[in-house]
């Protein structure tokens, strides 16, 4: 079967005047079809430049990634991203944020009543439709991340990608977004990319885990497959043998063999 | 003395005070609001304390005024003559005995006019650049230090070039207002489109927004803050401008009227005068302070 998702040998130079830092090398893995992984390295190995990479937004200095057997250039509506400061436009509402995405992406394929109907869908997806004539600042931090990532849903996107979608909230919340995150995907069948420093988040939510290691020349340092069956449940999750072991697995990958120094940083 | 004055002070406070109980009204529907009373009182002492303190002031300083040049061989006139003399200007702000004898209010509204068509330019045009200056880093580079210098150029060191490029006195001043005005906006433009956020751009680069969309979809409401802090900077140095150029273009408006008035040597007149062009000024700039606080809802916040 062709991947669907194909990091191809990228290496990421940056250069600033007269130094430059290799901070990516040699990163090359597949994502299938409906899979979830994660990305997870300590702060500053390059996730957020390798993530920005698959969206576009940054260019590979060599190799590149293919998606659904296309290069990817530039950026676009088919690698949505949910960034970690949710990134929603604060003159525009809750809806008015989602409905730019949709009116953008469907503006030619749906009539004006399918696009306000999209949009209440993915809104509803994530259980914001309460709060639809909000503006962002005038809901909490946790119902923000939901609407952005209502917004990247509702873009139909090939690859969701995430970077560190639930790193700015309290505990509770972060539990109930991910739960989100889990149905939605398991519901629509998503290809997905995250960025987490997490690693319980990681070892629920993912298929498999891209553990990177330190930079600069941060390279794949192990691949780890996730075994547990879907649906799964925090809370049975908890006493599961095989979830123990990834997380051990995680642990000692990040806090042993790849210790964060702080020195060279 | 001070009766006249604290009279019309007091025929403004007529307007707020029915706007009160109709509030009131609206209000007492609910069953759990509080009582109609406290409400009224909170108002009542909300408006006290607003507008209380500068009246007590104001009542102050002219009653100091009225001591100070109510003293033999003083050079200024008191209130009190200022009142006497200037009473028809004061009473009737839109008169019309003649081409030239016209009420202060006209003379505001032809003021305000070249305002108008000075400031309107000004803010078309000081956007336009703003945003191109904000946007291309060449254009910065060429035109940010030769703005720098031209803004600190007075609005009526303009006046000679403009009267001899146009060879009218009324475009010069509508071209005066119009040189000093742009360059708080192109400046604050600018900054606010070189302060849009590295995220929204790449929301719009994501979502694939082409040039026009990204123009009236993120820049233009995320620079808007900043946009509108040069409107307002831009508005108070118009109205600024604007006395000082008709003082020397002449025609009707109410600057002219002050250089009038000082060559007939009437200065209650002035003084008349001087308080129209405050309180224009303080409401133009209430005004776009107003609408920018209407456009800007929620921006700001983030
Ligand atoms: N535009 C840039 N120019 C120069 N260096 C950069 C640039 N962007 C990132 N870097 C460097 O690349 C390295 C990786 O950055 P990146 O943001 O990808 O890390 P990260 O793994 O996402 O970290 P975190 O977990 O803290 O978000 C860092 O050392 C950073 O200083
Ligand atoms: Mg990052």
């Amino acid at each position: 079967m062709r991947p669907f998702c194909k990091i191809d040998h990228v290496d990421k130079v940056f250069t600033r005047g007269s130094t430059s830092t290799r901070v990516l090398k040699d990163i090359t893995f597949e994502v299938t079809k409906g899979e979830y992984v994660s990305l997870i390295g300590h702060s500053g190995c390059g996730k957020s430049t390798l993530l920005n990479i698959v969206a576009g937004l940054t260019n590979a200095t060599t190799g590149g990634v293919l998606i659904d057997g296309v290069e990817v250039n530039e950026p676009g509506p088919d690698r949505a991203v949910v960034f970690q400061n949710h990134s929603l436009l604060p003159w525009l509402t809750v809806y008015e944020n989602v409905r730019l995405a949709v009116d953008k992406v469907f503006g030619k394929g749906k009539s004006r009543a399918e696009r306000d109907e999209w949009t209440l869908h993915n809104l509803e997806l994530v259980q914001m439709t309460h709060a639809r004539d909000k503006r962002p600042s005038e809901v909490s931090g946790g119902m923000k991340q939901r609407v952005g990532i209502a917004r990247a849903l509702a873009m139909e996107p090939k690859v969701l990608l995430l970077d560190e979608p639930f790193g700015a909230l309290d505990a509770l919340t972060r539990a109930r977004l991910q739960d989100t995150v889990m149905a939605l995907h398991q519901k629509l069948g998503n290809t997905v990319m995250m960025i987490t420093h997490d690693v319980d988040e990681a070892v629920l939510l993912s298929d498999r885990i891209i553990m990177m290691t330190n930079g600069p020349d941060a390279e794949i340092g192990e691949i780890l497959t996730m075994p547990m069956a879907r649906p799964r449940k925090r809370l049975e999750l908890v006493s599961d043998a095989a979830f123990l072991a990834c997380r051990q697995r995680v642990l000692e990958f990040l806090y042993e063999r790849h210790r964060f120094v702080e020195a060279a940083a | 003395m001070n009766m006249p004055l604290a009279k019309s002070d007091m025929s403004a406070s007529i307007p707020a005070a029915p706007a009160a109980p109709a509030t009131a009204k609206v209000l007492a529907l609910p069953s759990r609001q509080t009582p109609f009373n406290a409400r009224m009182l909170a108002a009542l002492g909300r408006f006290a304390t607003a507008v209380l303190p500068p009246l007590v002031m104001l009542l102050l300083l002219l009653t100091v005024w009225e001591i100070l040049c109510s003293r033999p061989g003083a050079t200024l006139p008191a209130p009190s003559k200022i009142w006497t003399e200037a009473h028809d200007l004061i009473v009737d702000p839109f008169f019309r005995n003649g081409p030239q004898d016209i009420g202060l209010g006209w003379r505001v509204l032809i003021s305000l006019q070249r305002v108008a068509i000075g400031y309107g330019f000004a803010a078309l045009i000081g956007i336009a650049l703003g945003t191109l200056i904000g946007q291309s880093v060449w254009a910065m580079r060429g035109l940010d230090p030769i703005f720098q210098v031209l803004r600190t150029i007075s609005p009526l060191a303009w006046l000679p070039i403009s009267l001899a490029a146009f060879r009218d006195s009324q475009p010069s001043a509508i071209f005066v207002i119009f040189i000093t005005a742009v360059w708080p906006i192109i400046i604050n433009t600018a900054v606010g489109i070189r302060n849009i956020p590295q995220d929204y751009r790449n929301v719009a680069a994501v979502l694939k927004l082409n040039h026009l969309e990204f123009f009236y979809k993120i820049m233009i409401p995320s620079a808007a803050p900043y946009i509108f802090t040069g409107l307002r900077i831009g508005i108070g140095l118009s109205w600024l401008a604007i006395v000082a150029a008709e003082m020397l273009t002449g025609g009707v408006g109410i600057g002219f009227f002050i250089c009038d008035a000082w060559n007939s040597l009437r200065l209650p007149y002035i003084v008349v005068a001087l308080v129209y062009i405050g309180v224009i000024g303080f409401v133009l700039d209430r005004l776009v302070a107003a609408i920018a606080g209407i456009i800007t809802r929620g921006t700001s916040v983030s």
